[in-house]
């Protein structure tokens, strides 16, 4: 009796699950679906099969607004402002966790309080202060910015994944002779790949799928794939199989490295709650 | 060379001071341990001197010069954790060789300095091996190899035997003592442990709450302790102490007999008990008697005593072994 109470519970779990997966995936899918429609098709909502495939939609997005730029932009842009949001944040998190002062908690619910204003709140100065220093539309400009925007997060995972490293063992690096920099090149940062993988992953993820900042201060030369969905709503009119083979191009690449690494997101996205 | 002096160091974390006034000198190539009930203030001086905890006031020298304010890094000191604390991410042959490396050797002389430490420690074939791969002792091992390569001027050791079973406690307590004898270095080594601390050291340092309350070899401290505190710390198993009337016949507040100064008697002596437990070792009886109007005494008798719970015994202390406290617990000379 209790074997076959625990398959029925199984099997409803199981469809259950498949359920709330398929209605998160759902979007997705019409998206892929939609992209290779033709526009004939793609306009009819009652229609979500098409009659036809067509990959018309995908070398037309490519030759009227070249993929591969934007693409690229992405991957220096997202992959740089990690690269900048780890430099910053190693060191600070290192000494909240391993130095920390009476007033270290308060440092680091300031820090991350600045997540609730609404990033428009700040655009106007931001704008204008890129405009002075010539960092409008420019790759430098937004990995700054997207970095600003993540470091919170960042120092905030690195510091969890931090104090799960015994302080023992980088006082033994202090007596062995190791100055700081050398107790973090040699022996914490070694020691905290696994977190510190994470961290860069989920953040690649953030500044990949960062629209507002991206949005606002890109035009042409720094502009991303966030840009390069948007130029095909509006203006034009909507050609809703064009944007969609625009999106699924954009979604594409970090779906993949999603799906590479789900392990080290999984563990990321939990905060270093789970040991 | 390698000696050590505190000079008046103070060590307060707020308001409440750890080590309120301290001054040891330890000499070169000696073996002190500081020992102590836990929370005694030994593993914060020992931090002290390492330059892992910052002084509150007072100075710290290293060979006559002023280290106080100097970084753990520049003091040339090598520390053994009770954690072991290995470098988890490094082979074992990384690990011993990671001082070596941080004082910037070449590959070729760190190799060799790596080797020579393995050797000496049995470690030759875990050369390649990852701490987790290794058993306690081994892994404590790697941590002294990882201390004697770099040929510091004084060895630190933080209970460095706590976390092992008792019969390889002895055996490293052996080890770290032969280690001594051949680099002769200045070691300072803290423990809870009276017992290692009585076999190891040429001078101990017997902490309470964070004053020294003595400095002196093990058998100074053993036969003249300063006061009451160190009369029971030192000594397996502790002193017997008697208040009251009792002492009063010696003119001092209490009166300390150790359990191996008694003799033991079925027929007469000074003070009349009944045995409660009585454990036979074969080398050594201990008998734990209830003296009547005294309370519980410890006693030991050489040898195999044919005494078993609720036999009567006399107790009669050694005079010349009677130990004579006042009423601030400070040792009073015999008259």
């Amino acid at each position: 009796m209790a074997r076959a109470a625990s398959t029925q519970r199984k099997v409803t779990v199981t469809i259950v699950a498949w359920v709330v997966a398929l209605i998160i995936f759902f979007p997705i899918l019409w998206t892929i679906l939609t992209s290779f429609k033709s526009e004939g098709d793609a306009i009819q909502i009652g229609k979500f099969f098409q009659t036809a495939w067509s990959i018309e939609s995908y070398f037309e997005v490519q030759s009227r607004s070249d993929y591969f730029r934007h693409f690229a932009n992405s991957v220096i842009i997202s992959v740089g402002s990690t690269i900048l949001a780890l430099l910053f944040s190693i060191p600070a998190a290192w000494s909240m966790a391993f130095a920390p002062t009476s007033r270290t908690r308060d440092i680091m619910m300031w820090m991350l309080s600045t997540k609730m204003m609404p990033a428009v709140g700040v655009l106007v100065p931001i704008y204008l202060i890129f405009k002075t220093l010539g960092l409008l539309d420019n790759a430098w400009g937004l990995m700054i910015v997207l970095m600003l925007m993540n470091l919170p997060i960042v120092v905030w995972m690195l510091y969890t994944y931090f104090k799960e490293i015994p302080v023992d063992i980088l006082e033994a690096a202090r007596m062995d002779g190791a100055t700081l920099g050398k107790e973090l090149v040699y022996v914490l940062v070694p020691m905290a790949v696994p977190g510190i993988a994470s961290t860069l992953l989920l953040n690649i993820i953030l500044a990949w799928n960062e629209a507002f900042w991206t949005l606002n201060l890109t035009a042409a030369n720094a502009a991303p794939l966030t840009a390069f969905i948007a130029s095909y709503s509006s203006p034009e009119g909507l050609f809703w199989a064009k944007l969609s083979a625009a999106s699924t191009l954009a979604i594409a690449p970090i779906l993949v490295l999603g799906w590479i690494s789900q392990k080290q997101l999984v563990r990321g996205l939990t905060f270093g709650a789970v040991k | 060379m390698g000696s050590i002096q505190l000079q008046h160091v103070n060590k307060s974390f707020g308001a409440h001071a750890v080590i309120p006034d301290a001054s040891l000198e330890i000499k070169d190539g000696e073996f002190v341990v500081f020992v102590g009930p836990s929370g005694c203030g030994k593993s914060t001086l020992l931090r002290l001197i390492a330059g892992l905890e910052d002084t509150t006031s007072g100075q710290i020298l290293l060979d006559g010069q002023d280290m106080t304010a100097a970084a753990p890094a520049k003091r040339q000191l090598a520390m053994v954790f009770q954690s072991y604390a290995l470098y988890p991410h490094m082979t074992v042959a990384q690990n011993i060789g990671f001082p070596l490396k941080m004082a910037g050797m070449d590959k070729a002389t760190i190799d060799a300095k790596v080797r020579e430490a393995a050797s000496v420690l049995n470690l030759t074939s875990y050369l390649d091996r990852r701490p987790r791969n290794l058993s306690g002792g081994q892994r404590q091992r790697v941590a002294i190899g990882r201390a004697i390569v770099r040929e510091p001027k004084a060895f630190l050791f933080d209970e460095p035997l706590s976390n092992l079973d008792a019969a390889l406690r002895v055996n490293m307590r052996l080890e770290i003592s032969e280690l001594h004898q051949q680099l002769k270095t200045t070691m300072v080594y803290v423990t809870h442990d009276q017992v290692e601390a009585m076999t190891m050291a040429d001078r101990i340092v017997v902490l309470n709450a964070g004053n020294v309350e003595q400095f002196g070899t093990p058998m100074e401290l053993y036969r003249t302790p300063a006061n009451r505190f160190v009369a029971g710390f030192i000594g397996s198993p502790k002193m017997n102490f008697v208040d009251g009337a009792e002492a009063q016949k010696y003119g001092v507040a209490s009166i300390g007999v150790r359990p191996e100064h008694f003799a033991v008697s079925t027929t007469s002596g000074t003070w009349k008990g009944t045995v409660g437990v009585a454990e036979h070792l074969g080398s050594d009886t201990f008998l734990h008697v209830n003296v009547d109007g005294l309370g519980l005494m410890t006693v030991r008798a050489e040898g195999e005593k044919q005494l078993h719970h609720g036999d009567v015994v006399w107790l009669t202390p050694d005079p010349s072994r009677i130990y004579r406290f006042d009423k601030d617990g400070r040792s009073v000379k015999a008259n």
